[in-house]
């Protein structure tokens, strides 16, 4: 890639949108991970007593069970999240970047 | 009739980052029939898929990628093949079935890297890179240098997973299948280099896709068939498993309990994930950035549902294997007390498939296991073999002359080389202590490959010289730390105090690492330093729009 079709792309508002936006984006998802794992993580370092809390009275199903099944599910819907963005909104941008530089 | 009087061994080895010892003797069983069969059913299989590949695998590209051409559904399910490795199955089934929510808390650390993975690192990647992470690496900085230290942590980290995998398979085929350790080790080294060298990515690929299909149905049986046994009621299950082992099942028991060391094991967990070079390598078998970051959410998918599978089989094993005099130790239970059951903890699972399926299930998970440690294999020697052939040879020694068939001839030497190479390690390490291997590949990975490859993709500042000392200074703290800690320096030395308290090392070599790198790259006031962050701009571009990437080649 030339320098001038690098200078040109940076200039592309599109190319400033799709960067920005979706910069934006992973950083929040990736902090919404790292936040909810590393509050899990510390819980247990710090007061492991409070996963331990039954769910119902005299049941044995402590809390920490849903939650940690959360987790799992979380992630897995935070990636499903992202991939419909990317893969419909964040694309387009992309192809729209692309197809400008064609017409040229 | 099958002889059911298994005398397993803690697998304590390939126990994830799990601590545990291979202690005692291994008794060698009798001929496992249905398992033979079963296994043999699914070599000849891979082999018949291998010679299908091989006939498909003419370029480098085909060699290193499969062309780029999977589909991000068939790349999710490969990456999940490559990373629920028997390690994953028996470890974390069997820690469930020791300590209940424990094995929780690993599920989660091992799962949670691949989100971040997936926003911060797969479509740059697919974008910059051709066939090894260190081609995005080495983009706009000096090519010899930095493929020299990728390439010597990529190989490092295979090595150390590769001698865990094949000792860890000596002991389990040889207590599954009744075979000889030696025969066992060598089985699993010449059938890898088979489908390595012969069929490429393309038939690890589906070795991947297969086993990780077998080993999900197989784990999903197992699931359901505990869950019916208490009207799929979680809590009957876990009020059953509460009677059995006690209320401490049911809560974090100690597992991780000083701040540091969750912090540190959590930091392992999830930026090694993200430096492995197996993992990261799989995304170049995809045509786009698009189906890039399918795989990954196809990935996370059957890997988290993977994991609450083996929580499920845990408690399963638990009310169903503990205390059942038919899977007891009775040998160590005179000495000990208490209900050891046969093999050690890792062998939870497998007495659970018997308790549940009877001889012929038995058979099918024991297969199930010997596959999952083949395609296992496959990939890191396929990854092994790519920074000795595309990063040492055709970049480092020939700068970059190299023809794409004299590159494919060095990365098949360089996997027969590593098959070899596997095997000998596996039989010299055969009675070692290896439990601190796989920790110190994913502190590696995480301390070396990660901060560099992370850096050079989205810091303009980075230098060849920040890079290559500061990778290398985190690199050399990682292991430092791992020798001076207590597994090696207590248990393996036999000092009586660790100088390194902590298990996990990676909270501070990755700290060194990145802390370092930053340093000597912001001081590098050379001219070299100025045009590689004159080029960020251009890679940066590439990186986000995949303008100029690599694509799939036409078949």
């Amino acid at each position: 890639m030339n320098q001038e079709l690098v200078e040109k792309i940076k200039a592309n508002p599109d190319y400033q949108k799709l960067v920005k936006t979706r910069t934006g984006y992973a950083v929040k998802m990736s902090v919404a991970m790292l936040v909810v794992y590393f509050a899990f993580i510390l819980t247990i370092a710090f007061d492991p007593s409070a996963l331990a809390v039954p769910l119902s009275d005299g049941g044995v199903t402590t809390i920490g069970i849903p939650i940690g099944m959360a987790i799992i599910v979380f992630a897995f819907v935070l990636t499903g999240l992202y991939t419909k963005r990317a893969n419909t909104e964040f694309d387009d941008l992309t192809n729209k970047i692309k197809k400008s530089l064609g017409e040229n | 009739m099958i002889n059911r009087a298994f005398l397993f061994l803690i697998l304590g080895s390939i126990a994830v980052l799990a601590s545990g010892t291979i202690d005692g003797e291994i008794v060698k069983q009798d001929l496992n029939v249905s398992a033979i069969i079963m296994f043999l059913l699914f070599v000849s299989g891979t082999l018949g898929i291998t010679y299908w590949a091989a006939k498909r695998t003419k370029s480098a590209k085909d060699f290193y990628t499969a062309g780029g051409g999977i589909t991000g559904l068939q790349n999710g399910m490969a990456i999940a093949g490559d990373y629920m490795s028997a390690a994953s199955f028996l470890g974390i089934s069997g820690l469930v079935y020791l300590k209940g929510y424990d094995g929780l808390i690993y599920s989660i650390g091992f799962l949670v890297g691949w989100p971040l993975i997936l926003f911060l690192i797969a479509e740059p990647l697919r974008n910059l890179g051709k066939y090894t992470f260190a081609d995005v690496a080495s983009y706009r900085l000096r090519q010899t240098p930095i493929r020299t230290l990728a390439a010597a942590g990529s190989i490092a980290t295979v090595i150390l997973y590769l001698i865990a995998q094949m000792v860890g398979a000596g002991k389990l085929i040889q207590l599954l299948f009744g075979l000889d350790y030696e025969v066992a080790v060598i089985l699993v080294g010449v059938l890898m280099i088979l489908y390595v060298t012969f069929g490429g990515m393309l038939a690890t690929t589906w070795v991947q896709i297969i086993k990780a299909f077998l080993l999900l149905s197989g784990a999903t049986f197992m699931a359901i068939a505990v869950m019916a046994h208490y009207d799929f009621s979680f809590n009957s299950l876990f009020t059953a498993a509460v009677d059995v082992k006690g209320i401490d099942v049911m809560s974090p028991g100690g597992l991780v309990s000083d701040p540091v060391s969750a912090i540190s094991l959590a930091v392992a967990l999830m930026f090694g994930t993200a430096g492995l070079p197996h993992i990261l390598m799989r995304f170049f078998t995809v045509s786009d950035a698009k189906e890039a970051r399918k795989s990954v959410f196809f990935a996370t998918g059957f890997i988290g549902y993977f994991y609450i599978l083996t929580f499920i089989i845990g408690f399963g094993a638990i009310v169903m294997v503990y205390q059942n005099p038919e899977y007891l130790d009775l040998a160590k239970q005179a000495i000990s007390g208490g209900y050891p059951i046969l093999g050690g903890k890792n062998m939870a699972a497998i007495h659970l498939s018997h308790a549940v399926g009877g001889d012929f299930f038995l058979g099918f998970i024991s297969a199930v296991a010997f596959a999952t440690i083949l395609a296992v294999v496959s990939g890191l020697t396929l990854a092994g073999a790519s920074a000795i052939s595309h990063d040492l040879y055709a970049s480092v020694f020939k700068k970059g002359n190299a023809d794409g068939q004299s590159e494919m001839r060095v990365s098949k030497m360089a996997t027969v080389g590593l098959g070899i190479v596997a095997i000998f390690m596996g039989i010299a390490f055969e009675q070692q202590n290896i439990a601190f291997v796989v920790g110190l590949a994913f502190a590696i990975a995480a301390s070396a490959n990660f901060p560099i490859l992370m850096l050079s993709m989205y810091w303009r500042k980075l230098t060849t010289r920040g890079a290559v000392y500061g990778g290398s200074l985190g690199l050399a703290t990682a292991v430092m730390l791992v020798i001076l800690g207590p597994i090696v320096w207590v248990q393996i030395l036999g000092n009586a105090e660790a100088i390194f308290p902590y298990k996990y090392p990676a909270l501070f070599s990755v700290t060194v690492s990145f802390v370092s790198i930053w340093l000597i790259s912001i001081t590098d006031n050379s001219q070299n330093a100025k045009d590689e962050q004159a080029m960020f701009d251009a890679q940066y571009v590439r990186s986000q729009t995949g303008i100029g990437a690599e694509g799939a080649s036409e078949h």
